[in-house]
């Protein structure tokens, strides 16, 4: 397994039928049965994909023996766009720096700069 | 300033460890590749905010190789890699190494388009190799706050656990 928890998040949300199930917990709590109902797939393998989900953090099991609901942990999904947001903000403030250099280039400057005189070589 | 229309989008892909950013500028392809490929121009945006950037070496052309680094004090981040394609005001296809990481290598891509009237849409790709490193990569550069964020998810995770 991968070893830092963004990672497992990640890893966890790469199979298509856990992203499924991210998503219709997003609508509320739901059980293991019910989860796989719409799936042609067995109750064991909804609920192997389910321990992934879980051991990266994104979903818990209620308490209630009985039932045992599946809870989507809103709060991780939050966590990993506050990551995200905050790298596009990053890249965002450079290329702020970038519109301004662009804002003094001439229009028709070269795409590339002209071979340099190597470094204490006469001028 | 009509900034807001240009913000950067990003995207990182759940399937390839690839970070997509996209964004807009009011400027020529030929200005925009200029500002990529001339170390004076680089070293003024590159960087971050906080910290001074030296080039070290930048040979922009097909075949050639930069490295620069980053300081902040005694602190210094040294960044190599080799230009595997470089095409006037459209392309440049770069590797990408954080010397504090040397086994591990990102591939590159940034792709510009002419939007015309002066206006063009630049894409960047980072292609690492491997979800950690991109994960890395995302985290780089970050504060406590990104920290705090890891601490946080570990409790979340330990009491999702524990329940």
């Amino acid at each position: 397994m991968a070893a830092d928890p963004l990672s497992r998040v990640f890893s966890a949300l790469a199979d298509p039928t856990r992203r499924d199930l991210v998503a219709r917990l997003a609508s509320g709590d739901a059980t293991v049965s019910a989860l796989a109902e719409p799936y042609d797939v067995s109750i064991q393998a909804v609920s192997k994909h389910l321990r992934v989900l879980e051991d990266a953090g994104l979903v818990t099991k209620g308490r209630d023996a009985q039932r045992r609901p599946v809870h989507l942990e809103a709060e991780v999904f939050d966590l990993m766009t506050t990551w995200i947001e905050r790298y596009r903000r990053e890249a965002e403030e450079r290329y702020r720096r970038l519109d301004d250099i662009l804002r003094d280039l001439p229009a028709d400057i070269a795409p590339i700069p002209p071979a340099r005189t190597p470094p204490g070589a006469p001028s | 300033m009509t900034t807001a229309k240009h913000d950067t989008e990003i995207a990182a892909d759940p399937t390839v460890p690839l970070i997509r950013i996209i964004r807009e500028f009011e400027a020529t392809p030929a200005q925009v590749f200029r500002a990529h490929t001339d170390p004076d121009l680089v070293k003024q945006w590159l960087g971050p905010r906080d910290l001074e950037m030296e080039v070290l070496t930048f040979d922009c052309r097909t075949g050639g190789e930069y490295r620069y680094v980053h300081r902040r004090g005694d602190e210094e981040y040294v960044f190599h890699g080799c230009f595997h394609e470089v095409t006037p005001a459209s392309r440049i296809v770069q590797t990408f190494t954080f010397e504090g990481v040397p086994e591990a290598v990102a591939l590159e891509t940034m792709t510009i388009e002419d939007l015309g009237d002066g206006r063009c849409r630049l894409t960047g790709e980072s292609l690492c190799d491997s979800f950690e490193g991109r994960d890395a990569m995302l985290a780089s550069g970050m504060d406590e706050g990104v920290i705090q964020g890891y601490e946080r998810l570990d409790e979340l995770i330990a009491r999702g656990a524990a329940g």
